[in-house]
């Protein structure tokens, strides 16, 4: 620091830096919070978020989940990667699994093997970390699902719906890869379809195989690369994405559902410091402590029982982890076309499969765009919708899991067959057909379910809720008496807002010359009136005809 | 502070409770927001006695954990790692005794501080619901016009727009300057050329048992069951044995000449004994299970289903086409030998694939 300018500003001291007088009365505590507040600043960020709001919903700790199994696959992984080799070097077993004495083997397979035999507490790690993958990805699924149904995705929250979709993404990929590394017959299974996969693309399948492979499979390359990504790479981005997943959350401040005192311009709640510090906090071990019972008395992936991987040798139960049981169906289902001309093979039964998988996630990854553009609402969204009042929307969302649902069947035929005694050719025409009709079916059934529920809601609102006590009448009928819906219960089953479906623009414009009206325009609009239109929303009741039929009842 | 002033009028509650009766109504027709109902205490907020019975609880939710992380460092000191040591344990079946009792005291010493720690906020700390505003995530009119006004400042004395000469040129450069990275993932792996076209076969050479390693007799191929056969010149212990046996493996099947449908096939086999790639034309799982009375041979992967009296050819499942034949016969010693190498690539289909 420059001395001469010293004098002048040290009148300022004061100013810029913590009090330093009182210091020795100040808690210890206390000096080492301004210490850091003098680096960081932290205090500021602290006045806007200890005491944040949070609304209270048990599908809010969906999400909560997922983070947390996140964190029990980082800790455990990591201390996976002490004792793993991810090597494809071969050697001779000589270790203390009994079965498996003298034979060939990768390294891998006989780290994982001494893992899950020799390290004290491997196994239960080895399984946790395997157990928590599957939580992981299902309560990913299910998280989304939530903010799906109830429309938690729309503005302003579409960028955080993207980067919940890549989570999911590289989430169900880190898993597969994670499978693939103890080289067990099992794994090797996996690569080698993946390998099928990518010969199936056209043009540039041969180059990418190579590339990845490092030559023909199955090389020694795969093994080593596949644990970098597995462990560095895609963990690496997905902590990234969560951490601005996170910071959006509570940037946007969580949604609400409608009720009493909540608006869209409010977040009703209790204080993150302490009661989520301690219900958060609390669940991560309520997570970890369940995950950790699940590994102690259920086995997962017992890899020895399957042998080392070769590639003239296959175990016939081969099942991929189950959040990819969907692939398998699609790849199971699909018949076996192939195109031969020109000295060239384009292998659709493999490829299109690949590309359905693809579209699958792309669905999921647009349609908050797509709905936006739909119902042409541009402002910002905090109450949740109940799924009832969204009929298209849910019926949407259930036809995709009707989807995954059938192709998860699709890519256990063989289990469905023998279980159900049916042929595999009958199970997999089954599929076939549904594929096609069974997200139409989940569609239609669900958008009527839901225009049930609505008119189920305005009959309560309008009659009142049955109490169960059954009066006689002076006349002799006798009739159930309806409670009326105390205030509270009726401002939250019609907070909700019915929109119209979108006009088309007058055919001819202010001067009286004709518009033309582009086909996306109608398509619009047409796509709006599903939406809005009379056959998906019934019209909410006002106060005003509830108290007509109210004061009807009086005159009975 | 004047937005927030706007907003609170709006979530003030329209009206006030019990207004002679009827709903109250709001301003549009439907039924008004009562606004948040009172805080209701629970139990442990006005009883003393039962605060302290929640604290008693909460803590000895916290000492069993502390009890379960010593019984997990007891159970990792006396219980003998390896797959010998088994107990039965009623309903689970057999498992590891470490593993049992380390996942157990693992469970439960975590579980118990979530528990309490769940209890505690649920009991002892405050449950009363807090209003807090949101404010708009857009900026005002006034901050955008500032943005942009900075921005079109900073644009003007960088002179980007206006020295195209310069924005052309580092256009161009930050376009190229990745290709470095490009060519660096060149040596991945090798450039595919025929590699999957051909396989180690080899006219005149032996068929090798996989199983005993031997050449094979042809007589030793019995009819109905299926025979796995690999190369004379491979062995388990090459360097690239995983490499050769994911193309070479094979399986041989002795049909009676008359049940051979497919003339050339019969021709490629030798007196009713026939020689097909092992690896499934669909991605490639190994064929395994053999149906002795149809002749068909089924992949357990997906079960594309292949029926050998006919040449092989897909009559189920979703692999595109018929598993390739090697031609073979006989040395003067009686043993098998390839006659040919395989004529067709092996395994998945490609793009370069021509048949
Ligand atoms: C690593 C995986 C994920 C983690 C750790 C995670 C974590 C969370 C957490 C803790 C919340 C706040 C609590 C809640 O609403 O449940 C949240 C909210 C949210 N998540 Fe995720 N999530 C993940 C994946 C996903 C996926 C797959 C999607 C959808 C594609 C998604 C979309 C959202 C959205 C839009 C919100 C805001 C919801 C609201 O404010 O109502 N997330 N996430
Ligand atoms: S690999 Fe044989 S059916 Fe798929």
């Amino acid at each position: 620091m420059s001395t001469h300018i010293s004098d002048a500003t040290s009148g300022a001291h004061e100013e810029i830096g913590h009090s330093e007088a009182g210091v020795e009365q100040k808690h210890l505590g206390e000096k080492s919070a301004d210490w850091v507040d003098g680096r960081l600043g932290v205090y500021n960020l602290a006045k806007a978020n200890l005491r944040k709001i949070f609304p209270d919903h048990w599908s809010f700790m969906l999400g909560e989940i997922c983070l947390y199994s996140f964190i029990i696959i980082i800790l455990t992984g990591v201390y996976l990667t002490l004792f793993f080799n991810p090597s494809m070097g071969e050697v001779v077993y000589h270790g203390t699994y009994t079965p498996l004495q003298g034979i060939k083997m990768s390294e891998a397979y006989k780290s994982a093997l001494d893992i899950s035999f020799d390290v004290r507490g491997g196994l239960l790690i080895r399984q946790i970390h395997h157990w928590a993958a599957i939580v992981f990805v299902a309560a990913m699924l299910v998280h989304m699902m939530r903010v799906f149904f109830t429309g938690a995705f729309r503005k302003p929250r579409e960028i955080n719906w993207l980067f919940g979709f890549l989570l999911l993404f590289l989430g169900m990929f880190d898993g597969f890869m994670g499978y693939s590394l103890p080289d067990d017959l099992l794994s090797g299974t996996g690569i080698r379809f993946m390998e099928g996969a990518i010969l199936s693309v056209p043009l540039v399948g041969t180059y990418l195989q190579m590339f990845l492979y490092g030559g023909q499979f199955p090389g020694n390359d795969i093994i080593p690369r596949f644990f970098t990504i597995h462990v560095l790479l895609i963990p690496g981005i997905m902590l990234g994405l969560l951490v601005a997943h996170l910071i959006l959350v509570f940037y946007h401040k969580h949604t609400q559902f409608a009720g009493p005192g909540r608006t869209e311009k409010n977040v009703v709640g209790m204080p993150l410091m302490p009661v989520y510090m301690a219900k958060a906090g609390g669940f991560f071990f309520l997570v970890f402590g369940v995950i950790a019972f699940v590994s102690a008395i259920a086995s997962v992936n017992p890899i020895w029982e399957y042998g080392p991987y070769r590639p003239d040798q296959v175990s016939t139960d081969a099942q991929p982890d189950w959040y990819m049981g969907f692939s398998e169906g699609l790849i199971r289902i699909m018949p076996g076309w192939e195109i031969r001309a020109w000295g060239h093979t384009l292998e659709l039964g493999v490829f299109i499969p690949l590309v359905i998988f693809g579209l699958m996630f792309v669905v999921i990854a647009i349609y908050p765009f797509l709905e936006g553009w739909i119902t042409g609402d541009k402002r910002e969204h905090h109450i949740l919708d109940r799924p009832r009042n969204a009929p298209v929307r849910t019926g949407l969302g259930v036809a995709w899991i009707a989807e995954y649902i059938i192709l998860l069947v699709g890519g256990g035929n063989d289990l469905f067959a023998t279980h159900l005694h049916l042929s595999i050719d009958a199970i997999t025409w089954a599929c076939r057909v549904l594929f096609f009709v069974g997200p139409v079916i989940a569609f239609m059934v669900t958008k009527r379910w839901c225009m049930g529920l609505q008119r189920r809601d305005k009959d309560k609102i309008l009659h009142g809720r049955e109490t169960g006590t059954i009066k006689r009448l002076p006349h002799g009928e006798f009739i159930e008496v309806h409670a009326q819906l105390p205030q509270e219960e009726l401002f939250r089953l019609t907070a909700h807002e019915q929109s119209a479906p979108a006009e088309l623009p007058a055919a001819v414009d202010e001067n009286g010359v004709k518009r033309k009206i582009g086909s996306i325009t109608k398509l619009r609009a047409k796509l709006s009136a599903g939406y809005f239109g009379p056959q998906s929303q019934i019209a909410k009741p006002t106060a005003e005809e509830h108290a007509e039929i109210t004061s009807g009842h009086g005159h009975h | 502070m004047t937005s927030q002033d706007n907003m609170s009028e709006e979530h003030l509650p329209e009206a006030a409770h019990g207004h002679g009766g009827g709903p109250v109504v709001s301003k549009d027709g439907y039924f008004a927001d009562p606004g948040l109902p009172p805080h209701e205490h629970r139990r442990t907020d006005i009883d003393e006695k039962a605060a302290r019975r929640a604290e008693r609880q909460v803590a000895m939710w916290f000492l069993l954990s502390m009890l379960a992380t010593v019984g997990f460092i007891a159970s990792y000191v006396i219980f003998k790692p390896g797959p010998t040591h088994h107990v039965f344990i009623w309903p689970i079946g057999n498992v590891s005794p470490l593993n049992f009792a380390l996942g157990v005291t693992l469970g439960i010493s975590l579980f118990a501080i979530g528990a309490g720690a769940v209890h505690w906020a649920r009991t002892l700390m405050s449950d009363e619901e807090h209003i807090a505003e949101r404010h708009p995530i857009e900026a005002t009119p006034e901050v955008r016009e500032q943005v942009f006004a900075d921005f079109r400042q900073g644009s003007k004395e960088s002179g980007f727009g206006r020295r195209k000469l310069i924005r052309n040129t580092m256009i161009g450069a930050m376009a190229m300057v990745p290709l470095s990275a490009v060519v660096l993932f060149r040596d991945l792996g090798p450039l595919p050329e025929k590699k999957l076209d051909t396989t180690g076969w080899k006219a005149g050479m032996l068929l090798k048992n996989m199983n005993t390693g031997e050449p094979i007799q042809a007589s030793d191929v019995q009819v109905g069951s299926l025979t796995f056969a690999m190369p004379a010149d491979l062995s388990e212990d090459d360097e690239d044995f995983q490499e050769r046996i994911a193309k070479d493996a094979l399986m041989l099947v002795r049909l009676q000449p008359g049940d051979i449908k497919d003339k050339k096939s019969a021709d490629w086999g030798y007196h009713g004994v026939l020689a097909f790639s092992k690896i499934c034309t669909h991605v490639g799982c190994p064929i395994s299970l053999y149906e002795q009375q149809t002749h068909h041979v089924l992949c357990p992967c997906h079960q594309s289903t292949f029926d050998l009296s006919d040449g092989a050819r897909v009559i189920f499942g979703p692999a595109g086409h018929a598993l390739p034949q090697l031609q073979i016969g006989v040395d003067n010693t009686g043993n098998l030998e390839a006659l040919n190498g395989f004529t067709v690539p092996v395994g998945p289909g490609f793009w370069e694939r021509s048949e």
